[in-house]
Formats: structure tokens, C-alpha cells, sequence
């Protein structure tokens, strides 16, 4: 198999995070849609490792996952904290950030 | 010594400045009148001896204070030079200046304001004789604008009235008119003589490179500066309204200082106007013109100050016409018995104020003859002299210019001139007449005078008789024309002028001398010439109204909609714009990552298409 396959699915992968965190409201689908993204730097890492033949690529995405379910851990803990705050999970609610209102 | 002459009066003044404002309300009587009469007495003898030296036979006094800039080889030095002219000039401008001081002291006492008074009087004696002493246009200039200061701030003395105070910015604007004309002579002769000096020597010496074009350019500017300093048709309606200040303010506007200034700087610069006799000539007509206006606008006059401001415009008048026809001893001989016979005029003028309780209307007086004999007396030599009847000085410096007149064959200019004497002879008659001949109108008792008031009657009395028999013409030197006329017609015109002067007198008695009656509004003429031919509401018109017209406009309209409207729209659309810039930044970071997968989007174009990066 060509390594040109990888880089399209992760290629794939990563726009489809990318858009899922533009385009939905959720907050579940948006940490999700990070979590593909996630996955497609992590898969694409591996493929470089493999195809350089460097083993150093795959240390680093064994080492990233430990840190996205770390990482997973914290972003699900928040979200159950802004439930409990504001009994929504409509990201368009939190914009405490905005200057216009 | 020079040096001294015109430093002495500013540094009085100055002194005299700084005590009075230590303490405004001090009477220091004797203090100020020590300071302000004893240094221009030292200035007067200063002044006299210089005069001695230069009849000795020296010929030119050069004496520099010190260089006032220096720009590479072009300096500008603070000097003063005394040639015949100037030190003539210096001599009777010190001598009645003192005389007026002596008298100032007797007019003001007690009045508010004293010490300010000898204060602006010695910066006024100073400025005069820094702009007569200058030895190069530049410090003539400086002069020339101290006397129009000096000027302001006198006529504008009584400060509580607010006429007065339009009267002095009248005259200050109107000689700004005048002092335009000047500096734009003065920067085009600098220019025309390409850096060969510029002093009043070094400008004589190179006269001939300046083209005749340049030449007539710079006699009208300058002769424009003499307009307005010397109230000269059409800058002269500043003059009767200077009468604002106190009378010794009009002794010395008009007898010494100020409107002599111009005349004395068309004489200075003879040298120019000879190489340029039509501009003279033009000089010369709008002299007469002025003479015969101010004349007529003096026969309708009630108020005693105003006859005589407009008598001084009428003589500077024949001045101008001898200036201007290249006759500048007669002119300049015209302005030293001028300076005698005004002064006494005004002095006198001010003592029948003063003895009457500030009363001006010549028709609310009467048989003074009696009461106040010193004073008509001196008056009355005064008027002859004036008037132009032998053996008085008038009659000879007067006769001089409308013998120049006909000489140079402008008959209508002597015309003009002749029939002036008359009208000149019936006018002040005609107030001599009024004042002290015809029966008493009033039963107050008359204010008494002081000697300090009528001393300097008597020796300014003395001075009108006998100053014209000083050979000023002959003394002077200047560049004059030569005139030739046969003995014959000389006689003719000389008996011509006293003949008319006379029938003048004998009409003013007529009229004036047992029933004089305050000039009727009936017929139209007589509105015209009381309401001085409405010129001064012409100016307003023609020049006031649309200034403030176009200052309204502007402040009204160009202002609030133009410019601020400008600036506004600029204000409105950039909040506009912010405001829609603002609402990219809602506080979604959803929206945040769409910027920044834009941003990324459009980069990548960027790299791809255009600089052809390809992976």
C-alpha cells in the first residue's frame, strides 16, 4: 500500500474535525471532532515513522495518546461542569468573551 | 550723541513705565513730570547742539549702536545718520515736543493715569526720532511702527469710553493699511538692489540699477505708507477720530510727530522720486485733492478739535503737493512752520477746552476775546499764520509750494491750491471769529489755566511769527527742481495769495463774528459736507459689511457643514466600521477556528497559485 493513502485519510480525518468544530453547536461533537483531529496527526506520524524508517515518529503517537486520554479526561470533566452551571451545552452560549452583546 | 538722542526718551519712558505700574494708584506728580519733561529737555539741547555741529559744516553724522543682525556679509546695524534734513527735522520735533510736555504737565494734572501718560509720551517723542534719525529703511520701519503703537495707545488714553477705543483701533487699522505699502516698498528695493547695501548712502549710490518699472512700483508702495501715516485721501478718515485722546496727544500728532512722518520719508527718499516724476505728480494730485476735501469738510465742522484735524489734513495736503512736484525744501519748510502754528492751535484749542469745562462746540462758546486774552492772542497769530498772511511763517512756506505749482506750469493744481488758501483762511477765521468775537452764550465762570499751559502759548506764538524767516529751503540742500518764473508773476501770485487769505478773513467776519449759527441739515449740500460726503459710511459698507458678511458665512456655513461635516463623516464611518469588525469578534471559538481555517485556506492559495509551492 502506497503511503499516499494515509495522507488522504488523514488529510480526511482532520477536515472533518475541522469542520465539525465550525459547524456544530454540541459540545460533545465539537471535543469529538477534536478527537478526530487528534487522530489524524497521530496516524499521520506514524506513517512518516514508517515510511523514514525512524522509529522516533511512533514514540511520539504512543506518547500522544497517553495525553489525549489524559487530555479527554479534563475536556469531559469540564463539560459536565458547564452542564451543571448553565444547563446547556449549546457552545453558541458560552461567549462570555464577546464584546457585543 | 546721536546714540543718546534716541535712546534717552526711551529709557525715560521705560523708567516711568516700571514706577507707575510698581504702584497705579500713587500720585507721584513731581516724579513723573521731572522724568518725562527733564530728559526730552536734555534731548532738546542734545538735539540743538547737533544742529549747531551740522551748520558748522559738518556734513553727515554717522553713530551706530550697535549691529542689530548679521547674516553672512549682509548686516543690519542699529545707526543713525544726521544729514541737513534729519537734523532739521530733529531740531523743531524735540523743541515743540518739549513745549507740548511742558504744557501736557499743566493739561493732565491730577487726571487718572499721569505717569502712563509721560510714559506713552516719551515712547512717541523716541519712536519719532528713531524713524527720522534711521540710517537705513529697516530701522526707519521699526520707527515708523512705534510711532503708529505709540499712537494707538494715546488716542485711546480715556480707555473707559468705548468710542475712544474704536477710534484708536480705527487709526492703528488704517495705518497697517499704509504700513503694508511700506514693507512691500521696502522688500522690493531690497530685492531690486541685488545686495549692494542698504542703507540710505550705499541705496543714493546705486539708484541706477533698479529698472524705472521697479522705481515706480516702489514710490506708489511707499507714498501708500505715507497715507496712512499722513491722512492723506483715501487713508485719512482715522484723523478726525483720533481726536479721542487728550488735546496735548493731538499737539503732538499733529505738529511733531506722526503725520509729518510721511512727508519727511517721500523727502528722504528724494533721490528716488526724482528719477520718477509722474508718480510725483500723482503724489502731488492726491495732495490737492486731499487739501480742498479736508478745507471743505472744515468750513461744516462744529466740534474746535475736529476743524483743526481737518486743517492738518488740508496742510499736509500742500506738503504733498511740493513733494510730490520735486519742490521738497518748500514741503519740508511747509512742516516746520506747520509744526509751530498747529501746535499753538491745538495748545490753544486745549486751554479754551479746559477754561470752558470740556465743552467742544465752537457755537456754545463765545466772547472769549476778553476773558482769555493771552490765549486769543496767540490763537489769533496763529490763524494769520496759517491763513497765509505776511509777514506770519504760514505765508512764506505756503506761498513757496503754490509758487512751485505754477512754476511747473499744473495750473490746475494751483488752481486747487489758491482757492485752498481761501477756504483755509475762512475756516479758521470763521473759528477765531466764533470762539472769541460773538456775543456770549453761556454764563459760566471759566476754569482757570495753568502757567505751564500758557507759556508755551507765548513761545510757539513767537515761533509762528518768526519761523519763516529761517532760510529752512536753503539750509536743507535737497534735490530740489529748479524752478524759473519771472519776478513778475512771483509778485502776482504772492499778492493773489494774500488777497485771497484776506477776503477769506473778511467773509468769516461777516458771517461769523456777531451772529455765527451751527451749520443747518436744509439743503442737500450741507447734509453731504456735515456728514463728511458719508465717506466713513461708505468704507463700512464697502469694506466692513462684506468682511463681516464673509466672516459670518464662513464661521456659519464653510466651517460647521464643510470642514467639521468632513471630519464628521470620517468619524461616522469609522465607527461604523468598527462596529461591523466588532462582530467578528463574538466570543465564539467556533467562529475563531472558521477565521483561522480561512486565514490558513487563503495562504495556502496563496502559496500554491501564485509562488507555485507545491509539496
Amino acid at each position: 500500500m502506497s503511503p499516499s493513502l494515509f495522507f488522504l485519510l488523514a488529510s480526511l480525518l482532520f477536515s472533518i474535525g475541522l469542520v465539525g468544530i465550525i459547524s456544530r453547536k454540541n459540545l460533545f461533537v465539537i471535543y469529538m471532532s477534536i478527537e478526530l483531529i487528534l487522530s489524524s496527526i497521530n496516524l499521520l506520524l506514524a506513517t512518516l515513522s514508517k515510511v523514514l524508517g525512524d522509529a522516533s515518529g511512533s514514540v511520539i503517537a504512543l506518547l500522544l495518546i497517553a495525553v489525549i486520554a489524559a487530555e479527554a479526561a479534563l475536556f469531559l470533566a469540564i463539560i459536565i461542569h458547564l452542564y451543571k452551571r448553565h444547563k446547556t451545552l449549546d457552545a453558541d452560549k458560552f461567549n462570555k468573551l464577546s464584546e457585543v452583546n | 550723541m546721536l546714540n543718546l538722542i534716541v535712546v534717552l526718551p526711551f529709557i525715560s519712558s521705560l523708567i516711568i513705565a516700571l514706577v507707575y505700574l510698581s504702584n497705579t494708584n500713587a500720585s507721584r506728580h513731581f516724579f513723573y513730570t521731572l522724568m518725562g519733561v527733564g530728559s526730552l529737555f536734555v534731548v532738546t539741547i542734545l538735539s540743538l547742539s547737533t544742529l549747531y555741529e551740522i551748520i558748522q559744516g559738518e556734513p553727515t553724522i554717522h553713530s551706530t549702536l550697535f549691529t542689530w543682525l548679521s547674516l553672512g556679509s549682509f548686516n543690519i546695524q542699529l545707526a543713525f545718520m544726521a544729514d541737513r534734513l534729519s537734523v532739521m527735522m530733529i531740531s523743531f520735533i524735540t523743541f515743540i515736543g518739549l513745549l507740548i510736555h511742558i504744557y501736557a504737565a499743566g493739561y493732565m494734572k491730577g487726571e487718572e493715569g499721569y505717569g502712563k501718560f509721560f510714559a506713552y509720551f516719551n515712547l512717541f517723542i523716541g519712536s519719532m526720532l528713531l524713524l527720522v534719525l534711521a540710517d537705513n529703511p529697516i530701522i526707519m520701519f521699526i520707527g515708523w511702527e512705534l510711532v503708529g503703537l505709540s499712537s494707538y495707545l494715546l488716542i485711546g488714553f480715556y480707555h473707559k469710553n468705548p468710542s475712544n477705543i474704536t477710534a484708536a483701533n480705527k487709526a492703528f487699522m488704517l495705518n497697517r493699511v499704509g504700513d503694508f505699502g511700506f514693507i512691500m516698498a521696502i522688500a522690493l528695493l531690497f530685492i531690486s538692489l541685488e545686495g549692494t547695501g542698504f542703507t540710505f548712502d550705499s541705496i543714493e549710490a546705486n539708484i541706477s540699477i533698479i529698472s524705472h518699472a521697479d522705481m515706480t512700483l516702489i514710490g506708489i508702495l511707499l507714498f501708500i505708507g505715507a497715507m496712512g501715516k499722513s491722512a492723506q485721501i483715501p487713508l485719512y478718515v482715522w484723523l478726525p477720530d483720533a481726536m479721542a485722546g487728550p488735546t496735548p496727544v493731538s499737539a503732538l500728532i499733529h505738529a511733531a510727530t506722526m503725520v509729518t512722518a510721511g512727508v519727511y520719508m517721500v523727502a528722504r527718499y528724494s533721490f528716488l522720486y526724482i528719477q520718477i516724476p509722474d508718480v510725483g505728480l500723482f503724489i502731488a494730485s492726491v495732495g490737492a485733492a486731499s487739501a480742498l476735501f479736508a478745507a471743505v469738510l472744515a468750513t461744516y465742522q462744529s466740534d474746535i478739535k475736529k476743524i483743526l484735524a481737518y486743517s492738518t489734513m488740508s496742510q499736509l495736503g500742500y506738503m504733498f503737493v511740493a513733494v510730490g512736484l520735486g519742490a521738497y525744501s518748500s514741503g519740508l519748510f511747509h512742516v516746520f512752520t506747520h509744526a509751530f502754528f498747529k501746535a499753538l492751535l491745538f495748545m490753544g484749542a486745549g486751554a479754551v477746552i479746559i477754561a470752558m469745562h470740556h465743552e467742544q462746540n465752537i457755537f456754545k462758546m463765545g466772547a472769549l476775546k476778553g476773558r482769555l486774552k493771552l490765549v486769543y492772542i496767540t490763537m489769533f497769530i496763529a490763524t494769520l499764520a496759517i491763513s497765509g498772511i505776511p509777514p506770519f511763517s504760514g505765508f512764506f512756506s505756503k506761498d513757496a509750494i503754490i509758487v512751485a505749482t505754477f512754476a511747473q506750469k499744473h495750473y490746475i493744481l494751483w488752481a486747487v491750491t489758491t482757492f485752498t488758501a481761501g477756504l483755509t483762511s475762512f475756516y479758521m477765521f470763521r473759528l477765531i471769529f466764533t470762539v472769541f468775537h460773538a456775543p456770549r452764550k453761556e454764563k459760566k465762570t471759566l476754569h482757570p489755566l495753568s502757567k505751564s499751559m500758557t507759556y508755551p502759548l507765548v513761545i510757539l506764538a513767537i515761533g509762528s511769527t518768526f519761523a519763516g524767516f529761517i532760510n529752512i529751503p536753503q539750509f536743507l540742500q535737497l534735490p530740489d527742481i529748479i524752478i524759473t518764473l519771472k519776478h513778475s508773476n512771483e509778485l502776482m501770485i504772492e499778492g493773489m495769495n494774500v488777497a485771497v487769505g484776506v477776503s477769506g478773513m473778511l467773509l468769516a467776519y461777516r458771517i461769523y463774528a456777531f451772529k455765527p449759527k451751527e451749520p443747518q441739515l436744509k439743503t442737500l449740500w450741507c447734509r453731504l459736507a456735515t456728514n463728511k460726503f458719508y465717506i466713513d459710511e461708505f468704507y463700512t459698507a464697502i469694506i466692513v459689511k462684506p468682511l463681516l458678511y464673509m466672516s459670518d458665512f464662513i464661521a456659519k456655513v464653510i466651517d460647521p457643514k464643510i470642514f467639521d461635516g468632513f471630519i464628521n463623516l470620517n468619524v461616522t464611518l469609522y465607527l461604523a466600521s468598527s462596529e461591523q469588525f466588532a462582530k467578528l469578534q463574538n466570543g465564539n471559538v467556533r467562529f475563531y477556528a472558521l477565521y483561522i481555517l480561512a486565514g490558513v485556506s487563503v495562504m495556502s492559495f496563496y502559496l500554491i497559485f501564485k509562488l507555485g509551492v507545491f509539496l
